[in-house]
């Protein structure tokens, strides 16, 4: 191969190019087509949801849209029905799943030995996985004869608090998940700081490593205010359907997201109706919502990243 | 130098130690967390009771056989599971054969392959908001897109390939996150010594990279799998039904049902013709099917954790 | 083969390495091995690395001559790992490197336009800080390089290379019984000899190390560096090390680097101090610098 004369290396030696760098760079193609297509798809949600929201938005009068009854069917759409539903539905939501999964994460990540971590963490994975049309059957048959209707005896039996609280149910893992990320993202030299000056255990959580790991905690409440304002199924099955705006949560009511399945479930609508494209219009509020509340979590999660 | 007696300072620092009042907060706030954790898994063992108390003797009762064999059905003793069953295994095979390589795929661009630069970073973005887009909205997108709007020649409308494509979709973003994630954990170290070694870098991804991570893209596609099976919602939007006539297995393009929506289907039933029972059992058979990929999931990863400690 | 074997390494440095010669894979070694001493490998002038804006090194001028150790050594963070990994295009893996200036191999411009580096890290070899075998048995950790570069024709063919670079690192004996076994039952220094064999079976002329003692313990430390010597006869080999005693025993000629702070950004920068003959790096050095930091007064 190499004699004296020869030099042992030469530029076409290094410049070679064999199959194996051709297929290297085949599959960097590939991959990127296959990354290209996740925003290729949410190019489509908005286009799907946008095609036929603007023709929702001819076709009502602005006047119309800001009413009190949201009936497509009879050309109602006043959407302060499910605005004002989808609010409470997601205030008790989380008022129950920010505090609770709040606590059981300080628990978590702060008091249980690891025995008990080890032992609470599926279990909290198993409701985690509970497909919300569980819940949802669970919110009317359980929460709304046995909780609801013993606190608050003639209320409708459906109505937006029961659903509210079976929301609030399955929105506890996520809330427990990101604050328990969030806590444990605090360095222990933090803790043992507070400890070496003599804090007890609740002052250094509740002042040292609470505050420290405020971002984290903040985004783990705004993503579960994001889970509750899509959950679908728990209020399709247990908010009880009254399409007029309600004023306490004790009545019964629709979400945005109920509203959408009122509109398609059961019937041939015609497509292209207005009262077709009004659950376009609506899926836009909700993607829109949502894509708010994601981009706020998303910038208090990267505060977390650098901070530590 | 100590003028003191000693045995003041030791009482003082007695005192100190013992403490002089008695500590309420400390471990009344410690209860109120584990009342917050006890809450969680009394509204857990309230579920499973609520759904099991019912659903299992009924299922005793009629044979699980017999209740899983019987298509839908008006009335409900004779009402089965068997088409949502199968419509439910045959959009996980969907999800299995387009998001999982689409998903995977994404994430070894993203983290092996991909520059810093503005594509990635909107590519970023834009998967971490489609994993948080509510599932409702993806039935809009598969209507408008898989149903109503130019791809129904393939898809026979509103059909089972329909719906399955819409739950990868669905499913996408949360596969390319905990792959993306499985990737990251794999250390640097062994990408540089495949690179050392004079290998390219699909060479040093197939080789080194991937088997490394196998396991935990392997957990996270399990449980994206059971994330998408237990959705409902987005198949309101695509004709889904809760039985049918006709409609073979395997037949992509045509009818379809699945067990979450079924269950909701059914609990809307009059509780006065036995409905409310046999929701009940379809709830105790869908749980076994959605905790039993989860737990699959899990296993996985707690027997991957305990291997690389 | 069998009159090579032999019974530790403090035989195989004792033994000369010309008697091992079998195995035709590797046999281009010989005629390598036989031409001058002083052919000049790399030629490095004004030899830069920016990290984006930042610019890691500044001015390296070295020249490294084949059969020889070249060390590098200086105070950590004056950028001898970063120069090191310039030799064999790794810095291409971290995005925002940048290399600016000369650096020749065998007259050949390493930073050409069309240079493939994977070309180029098959003749020059790495081997790393921490010792980094592959989660595969210690058979395949060796056959790696080989493997991808379609190196071997035949099973056999592997099965000698595999051999002859597990001789090579000194490391055949305690490990021909357990070829399948797992490459991180290893102890660490056997780890680390693993991954030296790993580098030399893709039969590459140079080999960098990166200090690749500084996670052994001394016994560990002692047989890589009678290795080293015992390689160099046929290999070309870069060594970084914090250790100053380690470059003063096994290398011929030595590369100090030292940082600058700049004042207003208050960043640092490294920069070639000198670059001689070990022994007069460490006897008489011409800068005062060099002369503080072997002596102990600095870094």
């Amino acid at each position: 191969m190499s004699s004296p004369e020869q030099p042992p290396v030469t530029l076409a030696d290094l410049t070679r190019r064999d199959g194996r760098t051709a297929v290297d760079a085949w599959v960097s193609r590939g991959l990127a087509l296959a990354g290209g297509l996740a925003i290729v798809i949410s190019l489509l949600i908005v286009w799907s949801l946008l095609k036929d929201a603007v023709g929702f938005l001819g076709d009502v009068k602005p006047n119309k849209l800001w009413g009190d009854v949201w009936r497509p069917r009879s050309g109602e759409y006043g959407i302060r029905a499910p605005l004002t539903g989808t609010l409470w539905v997601t205030l008790v939501a989380t008022l129950i799943a920010g505090p609770v999964g709040l606590g059981a994460a300080v628990y978590l990540s702060e008091y249980a030995s690891p025995r008990v971590r080890r032992l609470v963490k599926p279990v909290i994975e198993v409701l985690a996985s509970i497909p919300s049309v569980v819940v949802g059957v669970f919110a009317f048959r359980f929460i709304a004869p046995e909780i609801t209707q013993r606190l608050f005896a003639g209320s409708p039996t459906l109505n937006l608090l029961v659903a509210g609280i079976g929301v609030g149910l399955l929105s506890i893992p996520l809330m427990t998940s990101v604050s328990e990320d969030a806590l444990r993202a605090v360095p222990s030299p933090l803790r043992e700081a507070s400890y070496g000056l003599g804090a007890r255990k609740i002052t250094t959580v509740t002042k040292v490593v609470v505050p420290a790991s405020i971002s984290g905690l903040v985004a783990g409440l705004i993503l579960t205010v994001s889970r509750a304002v899509g959950e679908t199924m728990v209020v399709f099955l247990a908010a009880g359907g009254s399409p007029t705006a309600s004023t306490t949560p004790l009545e019964s009511g629709i979400t945005i997201t109920s509203a959408m399945t009122g509109v398609l479930s059961g019937s041939d609508q015609q497509s292209g109706g207005t009262a077709y494209q009004s659950v376009f219009f609506l899926g836009l509020c909700l993607f829109f919502m949502t894509l708010l509340l994601n981009l706020a979590a998303d910038r208090f999660v990267r505060r977390v990243r650098q901070t530590y | 130098m100590s003028t003191i007696p000693t045995e003041i300072t030791r009482d003082v620092v007695a005192a100190k130690l013992h403490g002089e009042k008695v500590d309420i907060a400390g471990p009344a706030f410690r209860y109120l967390l584990m009342g917050c954790l006890g809450l969680v898994l009394a509204a857990l063992l309230a579920l499973l009771w609520n759904v099991s108390s019912v659903g299992v003797p009924y299922l005793a009762d009629r044979g699980v056989v017999d209740f899983l064999s019987r298509y839908g059905s008006s009335q409900a003793e004779l009402a089965g599971l068997y088409q949502a069953l199968m419509g439910t295994i045959q959009m996980g095979i969907i999800i299995i054969v387009v998001a999982f390589p689409l998903g995977v795929a994404t994430a070894v661009y993203l983290e092996e392959y991909a520059s810093d630069n503005l594509f990635t970073r909107a590519l970023g973005l834009v998967i971490r908001n489609l994993a948080g887009v509510p599932a409702i909205v993806y039935g809009l997108l598969g209507a408008a897109l898989f149903a109503r709007g130019g791809l129904e020649g393939l898809t026979g409308r509103e059909s089972l390939l329909s719906a399955g494509l819409t739950l990868s979709i669905l499913v996408l973003p949360i596969v390319v996150i905990t792959s993306a994630e499985a990737l990251r954990s794999v250390p640097a170290s062994l990408r540089e010594g495949g690179f050392g070694a004079g290998a390219t870098r699909w060479e040093v991804v197939r080789t080194l990279v991937l088997p490394n991570a196998f396991p935990g893209i392997l957990t996270g596609t399990i449980l994206s799998l059971a994330r998408g099976l237990g959705e409902a919602a987005p198949l309101l939007l695509l004709g889904v039904k809760s039985s049918f006539s006709g409609g073979e297995l395997g037949e992509l393009r045509g009818n379809f049902t699945s067990l979450p929506f079924l269950i909701a289907d059914w609990s809307k039933k009059p509780a006065s013709q036995g409905w409310p029972d046999n929701t009940q059992a379809a709830i105790v058979v869908t749980l076994v099917v959605i905790l039993g990929i989860n737990a699959i999931g899990i296993a996985l990863r707690n027997r991957y954790e305990k291997n690389t400690r | 083969m069998s009159n090579a074997t032999p019974a530790d390494t403090r035989t195989v440095m004792s033994e000369p390495s010309s008697r091992d010669r079998a195995v035709s894979a590797l046999e281009v070694r010989d005629s390598r091995a036989s031409t001058a001493d002083g052919t000049t490998v790399f030629d490095v002038s004004d030899l830069s690395v920016y990290y984006a804006d930042f610019r890691a090194v500044r001015d390296v001028e070295l020249e490294v001559r084949q059969h020889e150790v070249t060390a590098f050594i200086g105070p950590s963070g004056c950028g001898k790992t970063t120069v090191l990994r310039c030799f064999n295009r790794m810095n291409d893996l971290i995005e925002i490197a940048r290399v600016e200036g000369n650096l020749s191999y065998h007259g050949v411009d390493l930073y050409a336009p069309k240079v493939n580096p994977v070309e180029v890290r098959r003749r020059i070899g790495m081997v790393f800080q921490k010792p980094n075998p592959f989660p595969k048995s210690i058979y395949d950790n060796v056959a790696y390089g080989p493997r991808t570069a379609g190196l071997a024709k035949k099973g056999s063919d592997l099965d000698d290379i595999v051999e002859q670079s597990l001789r090579r690192a000194a490391l055949w004996d305690e490990v021909k019984d357990r070829l399948k076994a797992s490459g991180l039952g290893l102890s660490g220094g056997q780890q680390q000899r693993l991954c030296i064999a790993r580098a030399l079976a893709t039969d590459p002329e140079v080999v960098l190390m990166d200090e690749p003692c500084s996670a052994l313990d001394p016994i560990a430390t002692g047989r890589i560096e009678d290795l080293m010597e015992e390689i160099k006869e046929q290999y070309t080999i870069i060594i970084v090390t914090h250790n100053m005693q380690q470059a003063a025993r096994v290398s011929d000629r030595c590369a100090f680097f030292t940082t600058e702070v700049n004042e207003e950004s208050d960043t640092r920068t490294g920069l070639l101090v000198e670059f001689d003959a070990t022994e007069t790096m460490f006897s008489n050095p011409s800068d005062e610098r060099t002369e503080n930091y072997v002596t102990g007064r600095f870094g």
